[in-house]
């Protein structure tokens, strides 16, 4: 990468650089025009002085009124053409100077996706991060101004100063006396400043790097109590950033202080020895006006002169200090990046390495000097001792870890020629620390598969313009111009011939790691939208009655009739809380929760309509009773107060005092009092809590005001709630929910496992898992895969290797975090999906290495022991005594 | 049944007769009623023990595995506590209890049932009054054994 920031700027905008340096030039006789007319409007249209009027201009006799008025004319035309001229080279600096910066942001990215691994030990993305988004942005505005901007404002300035000594020459000294001064000391004060900057950078930079810190060991800090000892830390090192800034800025007013007073000083001058010439009738006075307001045009390209000379000095340093970070040793040659548009061929025959060297940083020998020879189909387990080597020879054998030395071959050709695409689909690798993408299941799992653009995609014809216009732009600032949002899906790699076969062979590759029912539960837990999906809403449906006539049919079998109460629009549900009776819908605005209805507007109203408002006081007091008898003794720090009380501890007080107002006779209720109590029965559940308040009349009402909801015209509580419906999907509820509709009894032994595999049997009877299954490949698994379990993370890395069908598969002890029985199981799922495929395992467990043709002992960087588990499991091996060990 | 007809029942079991009705509330309301058709186990021999259960209605068979199958040692019906041995003594279950009709129990969790008897030391001594009827019980049945044994 370029280090000079001036030899960058130039090699990649050559042309727009010489094209603006042009334009420049062609604009300094129009500005100097501008500064010439003001004085001939003074001198020869106000004064009249040297002309004889009537004056002829292109034909036509001017008086002198109508010839000030013409020269007005060519003096707007005149400041309209060099202002449309700026104008223009300002807008063709911008862009010039953000396609600069979109190529130095690419070139930044593009090359950490180069980086050795072992690098990404030493850098971490709390430094990396603020490097290509805040730090370089300043760097955009001064790309673009680099050559033009110096040629731009010293010409201006050089016009200006013509201008100046034509009118006279002492007026000329007088301007620019001062030049020199202000060129000498302002740059050398502003050195410090800039030295100032730097530090702030690098402090800044810590800065961050401890934020990620924090942020990446919030555990850590929790787990310890380390919160004070680390706000020490950011408190001490906030105080430095504070300390550089401080000085910044008081550097920073004394340039600007006496930067202004040097720029006050030529006025002055102008005064005093202008208007002495004046007097004296060596200069006219149009003259003195036109100079002082050409020399206050000069204080602005001085500035800016000042600015950019300040600019440059800041602008080498940041780009130097930046390109520095990205240009590690050892990189990946950017040729092995370069795209591929076939699709890769196999690679087929023995992996062989030969005398094979890996080492961290040109010295510490991970890998010292392996040999040995893979046959194809051939499946190796690897063993060894943590720290000798065993990691490095999977990483190794995948190039993930570039060889310092030793050649390996893939068939007879070269690793190191083999382009990463073609290595990336042919080859498979998964670690402990595979890493998943924000992205669905599904998603994550194509990945594997995401090597190359396959099929454009199509597009509207506008769209399709536009389309182009912006891949072009991307073109003009080096980025590469393929659509990311085209088929990136490759097919090929995957082995199959078209959508409806990958679906089938993402179950398939699902069950061979042991996600599949995984992946099904959280299809149950998913949704769809009936309006894309009606056919399977319709499928959903049927499993619903289906279920039903089940439960029906179960009459005698009481123990699974119990386990379910259906939702029915006409009765109320005694296993759902109030607030599910009244609204019977799922909610789809946070107004409409169930712990939110006793505070909704559009529902008090409903309940005010139908006079449910007045029994849910009396059933609120009822239950306040019941709280406040069984839980005034216990002290209010009980744990039995969150877990079961409808009263917090703190409330409870305020209860009895209501309570105790209640009480007296004669006296109504305070309406505050009466709202506190109607919040309570809300979360009453019949059968759970068994309080003697849901009275018939009660659940009546609230059948009554169901209906009164579910009717009314309110717009909030149409977009607020999607009602349940026996006869059509919801579109707010899980499928579990949606196949389920209803609530699970309480007080059934056993009740969701049940329930459970009754739901699994009715979806397998009408076919609907495939279907479950695809919902829940469509599952979020947040970020870096948070939102799954870590052996489901483990097992979907695995899939993303297994799609690809890899002619050779490395497993860098990934399934270490499984248990013994999901080890075996996967290990036995991959290795039937991997017959006929060359397979490397790095094994955790010696005990599994029976499974492989071949063991691998690997220590000290080197292959110790190779051989048939069988034969080398006798006394006086390493194979040996490392199996006795894990046992 | 509600709340208030829990606690009738309660009152009538000698464990709790000594409990202030708004404690037995308490115990009522934080105890989740289950109910178990005939043959359904309640936990099975060898389960980590989480709760202890009174019997409401109905009534369950105590086995116990021995080598030659399950052996029924008891049956306990109405008002009667089960499983208290496992989370007293923080032991796996000791046997396996199975409703033999249909049967409604009241299961208290361990933590609750904790609670319960280190707050109200009328509790801990019914507790151990009952545990010596049954070691007596126990001592009876293997003297008669013995007996049987060597006759």
């Amino acid at each position: 990468m370029e280090t000079n920031l001036h030899r960058y700027v130039w090699t990649h905008s050559r042309r727009e650089t010489t094209f603006l340096i042009l334009l420049t030039l062609v604009s300094l006789p129009i500005y100097y025009v501008t500064l010439d007319i003001p004085k001939n409007i003074f001198n020869q249209g106000i004064l009249g002085k040297g002309v004889t009027f009537p004056k002829e201009v292109f034909g036509i006799p001017f008086e002198q009124v109508g010839y000030l008025f013409w020269l007005c004319f060519l003096f707007l035309l005149s400041v309209l053409i060099n202002g449309g001229i700026k104008q223009y080279i300002n807008t063709y600096k911008g862009r010039l100077g953000e396609r600069l910066l979109r190529r130095l942001r690419y070139e930044l990215v593009s090359r950490i996706m180069r980086f050795p691994l072992p690098h990404f030990r030493k850098v971490s993305s709390g430094e990396l991060i603020p490097m290509i988004t805040a730090e370089v942005e300043p760097l955009g505005g001064y790309m673009g101004d680099a050559f033009a901007q110096p040629l731009i404002q010293a010409g201006t300035l050089a016009t200006i100063a013509t201008f100046l000594f034509i009118q006279n020459w002492i007026m000329g000294i007088a301007a620019i006396i001062f030049f020199p001064l202000q060129g000498w000391i302002i740059p050398k004060m502003q050195r410090k400043v800039n030295q100032l900057g730097k530090e702030r950078v690098r402090a800044m930079r810590k800065v961050s790097e401890r934020i990620g810190e924090a942020v990446a060991g919030a555990q850590e800090i929790h787990a310890h109590g380390t919160a004070t000892y680390e706000r020490a830390d950011f408190s001490d090192r906030l105080g430095k950033v504070f300390g550089i800034r401080f000085q910044i800025y008081i550097r920073k007013g004394q340039v600007k202080f006496l930067n202004n007073f040097l720029n006050q000083m030529a006025p002055l001058m102008f005064y005093s020895l202008g208007g002495y010439l004046v007097i004296q009738g060596d200069l006219t006075a149009g003259a003195l006006a036109a100079a002082l307001t050409a020399h206050k045009d000069m204080s602005a390209p001085w500035k800016e002169l000042l600015d950019y000379y300040q600019q440059t000095a800041d602008s080498k340093i940041k780009y130097e200090q930046v390109t520095e970070q990205f240009k590690p040793e050892n990189m990946f040659e950017e040729a092995l990046q370069a795209p591929i548009s076939e699709p890769p061929k196999p690679l087929q025959g023995d992996v062989v390495a030969n005398n094979l060297v890996v080492a961290e940083d040109g010295a510490v020998r991970l890998l010292d000097g392996v040999n040995l020879a893979i046959k194809a189909g051939e499946k190796v387990a690897v063993v060894g001792k943590v720290g000798g080597g065993k990691e490095a020879l999977a990483r190794a054998l995948a190039r993930l870890y570039l060889p310092s030395g030793g050649k390996l071959t893939f068939g007879g050709v070269d690793a190191m020629v083999l382009p990463e695409p073609t290595l990336g689909a042919r080859v498979g690798y998964v670690a402990q620390d595979s890493y998943l993408f924000s992205a669905s299941v599904r998603d994550n799992i194509l990945y594997g598969l995401r090597q190359r653009l396959v099929n454009p995609r199509e597009r509207e014809a506008a769209l399709e313009v536009e389309r182009q216009r912006v891949l072009a732009e991307s073109r003009r600032s080096g980025n590469l111009d393929l659509d990311s949002e085209a088929d990136w899906v490759d097919l090929a790699v995957a082995g199959v011939d078209g959508p409806v076969e990958l679906s089938a062979r993402l179950v398939e590759v699902l069950r061979a790691v042991d996600l599949e029912e995984d992946v099904f539960q959280l299809g149950l837990r998913g949704a769809i939208n009936p309006k894309q999906h009606p056919a399977i809403a319709a499928r959903i449906l049927e499993a619903r009655k289906t279920l039903l006539q089940r439960l029906g049919e179960a009459s005698g079998d009481a123990t699974l009739r119990n386990l379910i109460e259906p939702f029915h629009p006409e009765r109320y549900n005694t296993n759902a809380t109030l607030a599910e009776n009244l609204l019977f819908g799922t909610p789809i605005q946070p107004a409409f929760e169930v712990d939110k209805l006793a505070v909704n507007q559009a529902v008090l109203r409903v309940l005010g309509q139908v006079g449910l408002t007045e029994m849910l006081v009396k059933a609120g007091r009822g239950i306040a009773a019941e709280m406040v008898e069984i839980f005034a003794d216990l002290p209010p720090d009980h744990e039995f107060f969150t877990q079961f009380s409808f009263i917090s501890s703190d409330d409870l007080p305020e209860f009895q005092a209501i309570l105790a107002r209640a009480a007296r006779e004669g006296t109504p209720m305070l309406p505050e009092d009466r709202a506190k109590l109607m919040t309570l029965p809300f979360k009453i559940i019949q059968t759970r809590h068994r309080l003697d308040v849901l009275t018939d009349e009660l659940k009546a009402k609230v059948l009554e005001a169901r209906k009164a909801l579910h009717g009314s015209d309110d717009p909030a509580v149409k977009a607020g709630v999607e009602f349940f419906d026996p006869d059509s999907y919801n579109a707010a509820a899980t499928i579990q929910d949606n196949i389920l509709f209803g609530k699970l009894a309480y007080g059934q032994a056993k009740a969701s496992q049940r329930v459970g595999k009754l739901i699994e049997a009715i979806v397998n009877e009408t076919n609907l898992r495939p279907t479950i299954v695809e919902v829940g490949l469509e599952f979020q698994v947040g970020i870096a895969g948070a939102r799954l379990a870590a052996p489901q993370r483990t097992k979907v890395a695995i899939a993303r290797c297994l799609i690809k069908r890899p002619d050779l598969l490395i497993v860098n002890e990934a399934t270490a975090i499984l248990d013994a029985q999901g080890q075996a199981r996967t290990l036995e799922g991959v290795l039937k999906e991997g017959e006929g495929r060359t397979l490397v395992w790095v094994l955790h467990n010696p005990a599994l290495a029976e499974r492989f043709d071949r063991v691998l002992v690997v220590g000290e960087g080197r292959v110790l022991e190779s051989g048939a588990a069988s034969e080398l499991q006798k006394s006086g091996t390493l194979f040996a005594e490392l199996t006795a060990t894990a046992a | 049944m509600s709340i208030k007809e829990e606690v009738e029942v309660l009152r009538n079991i000698p464990l709790f007769a000594k409990l202030e009705p708004a404690k037995l509330k308490l115990l009522a309301f934080t105890s989740e009623r289950v109910t178990y058709e005939n043959g359904q186990p309640l936990f099975q021999q060898g389960d980590p023990g989480d709760a202890a259960y009174i019997v409401m209605e109905g009534a369950a068979d105590i086995l116990i595995n021995t080598p030659k199958g399950p052996v029924k040692v008891a049956t306990l019906g109405k008002h009667q506590i089960i499983g208290e041995i496992a989370i007293l003594c923080d032991v796996p279950r000791t046997a396996t209890v199975t409703a033999n009709q249909h049967t409604v129990t009241l299961k208290i969790n361990k933590e609750t049932f904790f609670r319960l008897v280190t707050e109200f030391p009328q509790m801990s001594v019914e507790i151990m009054r009952e545990l010596a009827r049954r070691l007596d019980k126990t001592n009876e049945q293997l003297r008669q054994a013995v007996t049987k044994a060597g006759s």
